[in-house]
């Protein structure tokens, strides 16, 4: 392979890389931002991504919805689901030993995984042609239009997220109570109500996450959240887990290396690189790219 | 002087440890009262259940006449309760304003938040030369201002003080007090839990002193600050 034919593929690698990425990152902020308000590590969250996967579905195939249309009631659904299933599964269990949670966040995950296969019933799904794919050719490189749809959206969501947590009340709420739970409620805050929301927020990303995948690949299961779930629970801990940039950065990186591996050198190697990255980080640096080790004052 | 404050007979356990035995206190409106004792004696746990951390098992906590054991902290907050936390607790990752706001989360009126603003940082002029810079990199002294600061931007009209000298140099543990003592003037009614009791007798009108979860005594500050028995145990002699 010449050099040109090297850097064009690479730059192709790296367009498919980051629409990938931008998925892994919708779903990691969800993790990452359940991690960050109440410590649990939520192995339910790859199957709320398939649940509005399916939303988004039946909402295009049923009622004929066009695709904004259906992101955004499958993002309301999901997020309300979210919410119920912290108040029903998680919220009774707020000062229980962590592994208890964690062992329920396990049985949620096989809940929703089971109760939609007796739903939908196991065969993947079609997803309908809610868009047009229309290919760009720009130069040698080939964009199309559910690629472009996809980094649109998750750019729009990042944005949206990002001034919600940073500049709004309750996003000041959520990090004061990601901080210390217990100080922020001498601040006069409802932690009780901030973690349902943050739920609602991080179930409706992974949501978006569950629509765009479905129109970019047509094909959805119930068990289609499962890998993209890992993958997201690696991207989070890549980034630092708790923290939201880390999560925006964390997928993209995830997304373009393990596009790479499969220009480069096979596709049989993909999820090979990325189990790797998640042990190379545990080992080298547990706190993740943007983690810092915080230290306190006295 | 009304009764602002009344705790009757509160008994609170961490799991099956008995940390308060009974205790009942009264801060009257207006006053300093403060709480002495050794380490581990339960003066934290009282506040944390006055501030509705923490649920008592038996008794009741009446504020201007409500009823408030085990409601939860953050309708306690609303009703005119605020705390300084032991050890500060200030949230470190956010901006010095960002703290001040979390300390107003429950107010909505925007021009008396400004007014609280600025009384604040009359208050304590240094925060406002930091106010975008990050709390966590404030000195001790700056970061307990802070948390009283952020305390006050509640506007509340008990104002409960958890160990503020903890850690700080004796210079600063009297700009502290002077400062608690003016806040007091300007109508906060202030319960002060204190290991520093030589510091806390001196600006407070009256005193209980606890040991392993019982009020041992009580009266006037100057009184126990004479007495005998205090004296020995927590003034060195």
């Amino acid at each position: 392979m010449d050099f040109s034919s090297f850097s064009e593929q690479l730059i192709q690698q790296l367009i498919n890389g980051v629409s990938l990425g931008s998925i892994y990152a919708l779903i990691a902020l969800g993790y990452t931002m359940v991690y960050g308000i109440i410590k649990l590590i939520n192995f339910a969250h790859g199957d709320i991504y398939m649940v509005g996967a399916y939303i988004g579905f039946f909402a295009t195939s049923m009622l004929h919805l066009p695709v904004l249309p259906a992101l955004i009631i499958s993002m309301v659904v999901t997020g309300l689901l979210g919410m119920l299933i912290e108040r029903l599964a998680y919220r009774p269990l707020r000062h229980a030993p962590k592994v208890s949670v964690l062992i329920t966040a396990i049985g949620v995950s096989l809940f929703l995984e089971y109760t939609s296969m007796f739903f939908v019933s196991p065969q993947p799904r079609t997803f309908p042609n809610v868009m047009e794919s229309v290919t760009y050719h720009m130069g040698p490189f080939v964009v199309n239009s559910q690629q472009i749809l996809i980094l649109v959206i998750t750019t729009i969501l990042m944005v949206i997220l990002t001034y919600i947590v940073q500049k709004t009340k309750i996003g000041k709420a959520m990090r004061a109570v990601s901080f210390d739970t217990e100080t922020a409620q001498l601040m006069g805050i409802d932690a009780n109500r901030v973690i349902s929301i943050t739920f609602g927020i991080g179930s409706a990303l992974a949501a978006a996450g569950g629509v765009l995948v479905g129109v970019y690949y047509n094909s959805i299961d119930p068990l289609m959240g499962i890998m993209p779930g890992l993958k997201a629970f690696i991207a989070a801990v890549l980034g630092g887990i708790g923290i939201i940039p880390g999560a925006m950065a964390g997928g993209v990186i995830l997304g373009v290396i393990e596009s790479l591996v499969s220009g480069f050198l096979s596709s049989t190697f993909r999820d090979a690189a990325a189990f790797a990255i998640l042990i190379l980080v545990l080992l080298f640096k547990p706190s993740g790219l943007f983690g810092k080790n915080t230290r306190e004052k006295v | 002087m009304g009764t602002m404050l009344k705790v009757e007979d509160i008994n609170v356990y961490y799991g099956a440890i008995h940390a308060i035995k009974g205790i009942s206190l009264e801060v009257n409106e207006g006053e300093i009262v403060t709480l002495i004792g050794a380490n581990g004696a339960g003066k934290s746990t009282i506040l944390r259940t006055i501030s509705g951390l923490l649920k008592p098992k038996i008794g009741k906590i009446e504020f201007e006449g409500q009823n408030i054991a085990g409601i939860a902290a953050q309708r306690i907050v609303k009703s005119g309760i605020s705390q300084v936390p032991e050890g500060r607790r200030i949230f470190a990752n956010m901006t010095v304003m960002e703290n001040l706001d979390l300390g107003a989360y429950v107010r909505s009126d925007k021009a008396g938040i400004q007014e609280d603003l600025k009384m604040v940082f009359a208050r304590f002029p240094r925060l406002e030369e930091r106010k975008t810079q990050e709390a966590g990199t404030l000195s001790g002294g700056e970061q307990q201002m802070l948390a009283m600061g952020r305390a006050l931007m509640s506007r509340p009209r008990l104002l409960l003080l958890d160990e503020p000298s903890m850690g700080l140099a004796p210079l600063l543990i009297k700009e502290i007090f002077s400062i608690i003592q003016d806040i007091n003037k300007t109508g906060t009614t202030v319960l002060l839990v204190e290991q520093n009791a030589n510091m806390a007798l001196s600006i407070a009108n009256r005193a209980y002193v606890l040991e392993t979860g019982r009020i041992t005594l009580a009266g006037a500050a100057k009184d126990l600050a004479a007495s005998e028995a205090v004296r020995k145990a927590y003034l060195g002699g």
